[in-house]
């Protein structure tokens, strides 16, 4: 027993001093820090994002410590990472936040002590609670797939039957942008913009959320293919939730009969466009946005220059474009190549 | 008594001393089970001061500032309440898996009943308090009168809560800026007091001062050693006279009382009243987390609340220290687990003092 | 005559189609020990249970003193005066041997931290429990705050029948004290029930050990099929012919079974 306790007291600085000897840079005094805070850090989107990070704060000599939360939708684990960035005396943050209200008051926090806050991918709400946002232009990547969608169905558009497989009830800015993108690119009415399911329009089978998964999706298809098995157009939030939906409908033989349309471009997702299980996806640029907020904080830091927004926008617009092997007339895209060149995950 | 042979005659010539209490002779190990064994709070202790210290000679002075030791104490603030909560329960030899969701319905029911029906901020801090103490003497007659066990009567429990709490909601986030402006009361105990760097919240105030008031009462009135007592063999503990229904549901009815300030601490802390808050998936996890780093038997009947609180500020202390480092968060959950398994192999091993 | 301290009348209990009790009559006198013996499944527990309050009895009546009583539960039978020291002992191992007498009637400080923040007097409960556990003459206590799943199981007894001896001021009733220990332990326990008798507070004994009975009892109670077969006295009878009862090898004569009824 006592050697047991040993063993096991051994083990366990042993790993702590690993975890830290192993990760921590720690000891680089004067360097300037910079924080990322990604909501989980086993999505490939955030993966690529934190790759993208990494690679421009080491060009730039930067020190860089990157947080998650545990799970999409942890807001207490990005409050104590933000916490730790201001004790850790980092210049500044790039965060891409779970919960887009909640998390308000520590970005002010943040900016009370000095720091430069830049919300990545997901805008603040609201939006100028963070120095600066630097994201995709989600209701134009969800307008692409939309005006796609109906320009390839052509005349039967005027009575498709669509399924919108969102991300959660909660309703998060960014899943609100892309369907009411869609629906707006498609040519539906959306009545409220800030906020879906409000819709009256007969063509709209209905809404259901997918947590932006492969189990959600398919879960969320089943429970739309209940209520219409006939849809013909499927809307998904991103192309794991595509994936999902495209199973449950090959389990009752209608895979090829039915559009999907998504957002992401992540290389899984471009790879099921080219093999035609989602009709296109609007490709984001995780990397891009990551490797430019590290610009922004090195400025930052260096003479205290604050990043601009696109020009009309509240935003700086990190681009977005269609990928599909079927270009729809009026809808500018690229073809699968070339999306696989630039996707990420 | 004819027929009565003298057998135990033979016994007579050993010794007469059956019942005296001699000490037999213990290296340091045997005194240290002993010490542990009587207070088992003392390995959590040792673990906590260890961290601080290791933590502190790795990242110097910017763990060792009054900014980063305070800040963990924030951290904690709202698991700690919740361990306290937990280890009540686990005390009985029950487990509650109900307490993160709980804590959060609270929130929204203090948010809801300002903003959705215009009462004042303190009603609606009862009205969340009230529904906490309502729901854990839910809990409470299930496992006591019904004889349910508590693992299933929380399970269920923890998803109706989660479920009533969305229905409820609609999922909607009571934003920060709202609430300090028009019900600032809510926020209350997010209140900071700056004492030359080092920054205490009144909600880590509360934590504190609960976690000793509970301590004081497990240890120095009836009430605690009933509650050890019906965790250490409720048949027993009737027999020997302790009302075990009214002792359980005192537990399970302060405990979602306990459950309803962690919700006030939460809105202290986060500013807002969120409904999809991590803490009512995992603040179960969490909270049993601390009190097993603690030292408290999931077998109940043994382990001390300040042990649970030591656990909670053992996981916040590795939380910060790992994160200030910059190592993968995956190493606090890979620590934590073995932290988890060493503890409860030292409870087994404290146990063994009555072989 | 004397009247009987504790008394039960035609008590039955019956679980589902199983007659545990099946008009059963009981007397305990006072002063003495009454052992009640049965074989196994003969309905002894049951007995002593509604006549301790852990079992309510479907029909009949039980009178402490001449008075009638209902218990609801043990503690109201404590409260009357009857202690039961029950064969699991009823103890808290974790807690210390104070803790585990003082369980249930615990004594608070006098004055503002008693009433107020029901502060319990810890002092005071250890050196009553000393007191108790040193007037048996039980033992040398090095530590009574000693959790008592540290103790032997002889000594864990001890404790136990101090805890009873120190409360019960009417009736104590002992179930298997014995039948867990060793022959040296059983001897100290057999001693302390001597010792509790002297007292003057009657004991009901059940016991399987009938060398133990028959050391001890002034009176057996036979117990068999749910009823009172018969009273003996133990200087009259053998151990074989108590055996012979129980078991229904031997019917006892219509003089045998009334001659000690009261």
């Amino acid at each position: 027993m006592k050697t047991l306790k040993k063993t096991l007291a051994l083990g366990a600085s042993a790993l702590a001093f690993t975890a830290i000897a192993g990760a921590a840079t720690a000891g680089s005094h004067g360097m300037t820090s910079a924080c990322l805070i990604t909501k989980t850090d086993t999505n490939p989107f955030f993966v690529k994002m934190r790759e993208g990070a990494m690679a421009k704060a080491e060009e730039l000599g930067i020190e860089l410590n990157a947080y998650a939360g545990k799970v999409d939708g942890d807001n207490e684990t990005q409050v104590q990472a933000i916490e730790t960035c201001i004790a850790n005396g980092a210049k500044g943050i790039l965060i891409t936040a779970s919960d887009t209200s909640a998390i308000v008051p520590s970005v002010q926090q943040a900016r009370d002590a000095g720091l430069l806050v830049i919300a990545l991918d997901t805008p603040l709400n609201p939006i100028d609670s963070a120095d600066m946002t630097f994201a995709t232009d989600n209701f134009l990547a969800g307008e692409l797939i939309g005006k796609w969608a109906a320009a390839t169905l052509g005349d039967a558009a005027a009575d498709a039957k669509i399924g919108m497989l969102d991300l959660a009830i909660s309703q998060p800015t960014v899943g609100v942008l892309r369907d009411q993108g869609f629906l707006t690119g498609f040519g539906i009415d959306v009545k409220d913009p800030n906020k879906w399911g409000d819709e009256d329009d007969p063509r709209i089978v209905g809404n259901d959320v997918t947590a932006g998964n492969e189990e959600g999706g398919r879960k969320a298809m089943e429970n739309l293919l209940a209520k219409d098995p006939m849809i013909n157009v499927v809307y998904t939030i991103n192309e794991p939730a595509a994936a999902g939906a495209y199973e449950a409908l090959k389990d009752i033989g209608r895979e090829n009969d039915v559009l999907i349309v998504s957002v992401d471009g992540g290389c899984p997702g471009v790879q099921n466009v080219k093999e035609g299980v989602i009709g296109a996806t609007s490709q984001q640029y995780p990397l891009l946005m990551a490797s430019l907020g590290i610009e922004a904080i090195a400025a930052w830091a260096k003479d205290g220059t604050k990043p601009e927004a696109t020009d009309g926008k509240d935003f700086f617009d990190t681009g977005v474009a269609l990928v599909t092997d079927k270009p729809a007339e009026g809808v500018e895209s690229i073809d699968t190549a070339e999306g696989m060149d630039k996707c990420w995950g | 008594m004819s027929n009565s042979d003298n057998y135990e005659a033979a016994a007579s010539g050993a010794s007469t001393e059956v019942a005296s209490f001699a000490d037999t002779k213990k290296g340091f190990v045997g005194q240290f089970q002993h010490a542990l064994h009587v207070n088992p709070a003392i390995v959590p202790l040792i673990v906590l001061v260890a961290a601080i210290i290791i933590f502190g000679l790795l990242l110097g002075s910017r763990f060792f500032s009054p900014f980063a030791l305070t800040l963990i104490l924030q951290q904690v603030q709202i698991v700690g309440v919740l361990a306290a909560a937990q280890a009540l329960i686990i005390l009985t030899a029950g487990i509650d898996l109900s307490v993160g969701a709980l804590a959060v319905l609270c929130t929204v029911v203090m948010g809801q009943f300002t903003f959705r029906y215009g009462l004042p901020a303190p009603v609606a801090v009862a009205a969340g308090l009230a529904v906490g103490t309502a729901i854990g003497a839910v809990n409470g007659w299930l496992v006591s009168r019904m004889k349910l066990p508590p693992f299933i009567v929380t399970l269920g429990m923890w998803q109706i809560v989660l479920a009533a709490n969305y229905l409820y909601s609609n999922n909607e986030t009571i934003r920060s800026q709202d609430i300090e402006a028009e019900a600032a009361f809510l926020q209350f105990l997010g209140t900071k007091i700056n004492i030359s760097g080092a920054i205490f919240t009144l909600g880590v105030v509360l934590m504190i001062g609960l976690v000793f008031g509970l301590a004081y009462a497990l240890r120095s009135t009836a009430w605690g050693r009933h509650v050890y007592a019906v965790g250490d063999d409720p048949e027993a503990a009737e027999l020997a006279g302790v009302n075990v229904h009214k002792t359980l549901m005192s537990v399970y009815m302060l405990v979602g009382f306990i459950c309803g300030l962690a919700a006030w601490v939460m809105i202290g802390r986060y500013g807002s009243v969120s409904p999809s808050a991590t803490t009512g998936v995992i603040g179960n996890i969490q909270s049993i987390t601390a009190v097993v780093i603690g030292g408290i038997s999931l077998f109940g009947g043994r382990g001390s609340i300040i042990g649970a609180f030591f656990g909670a500020l053992i996981v916040g202390v590795f939380e910060l220290g790992l994160r200030m480092a910059g190592a993968d968060p995956q190493w606090t959950y890979l620590l934590i687990g073995v932290l988890i398994i060493a503890a409860v192999t030292v409870d087994q091993w404290i146990r063994k003092v009555t072989a | 005559m004397t009247q009987p301290i504790l008394k039960g009348r035609n008590l039955t209990k019956r679980y589902g189609k199983v007659t545990a009790l099946d008009n059963c009559d009981f007397e305990l006198m006072p002063g003495e020990i009454l052992a009640v013996i049965g074989d196994n499944g003969a309905g002894k527990s049951t007995l002593i249970k509604a006549l301790s309050g852990a079992v309510i009895p479907d029909a009949g009546t039980v009178e402490l003193d001449g008075k009638p009583v209902k218990f609801q539960s043990p503690i109201d039978a404590r409260e009357a005066g009857i202690e039961t020291v029950y064969q699991t002992l009823a103890m808290s191992p974790a807690l210390s041997i104070a803790d585990n007498m003082f369980m249930g009637r615990e004594i608070r400080q006098k004055g503002l931290m008693g009433q107020l923040f029901k502060r319990l007097d810890k002092k005071e409960m250890e050196r009553i429990a000393r007191e108790k556990l040193n007037d048996l003459g039980l033992m040398t206590i090095q530590n009574i705050n000693q959790a008592v799943e540290t103790l032997s199981g002889g000594q864990r007894q001890g404790v136990a029948v101090a805890r009873a001896a120190a409360f019960g001021s009417k009736v104590i009733i002992l179930d298997e004290p014995t039948a867990a220990l060793g022959v040296k332990e059983s001897r100290k326990v057999l001693e302390l029930i001597q010792d509790v008798k002297s007292r003057g507070i009657p004991i009901i004994l059940i016991s399987h050990n009938m060398p133990h009975v028959f050391e001890l009892a002034d009176r057996i109670h036979v117990h068999r099929l749910g009823k009172r077969l018969c009273v003996v006295d133990p200087k009259k009878y053998s151990m074989s012919d108590a055996v012979a009862f129980m078991t229904g090898a031997k019917e006892p004569t219509q003089a045998e079974a009334e001659a000690v009824a009261v």
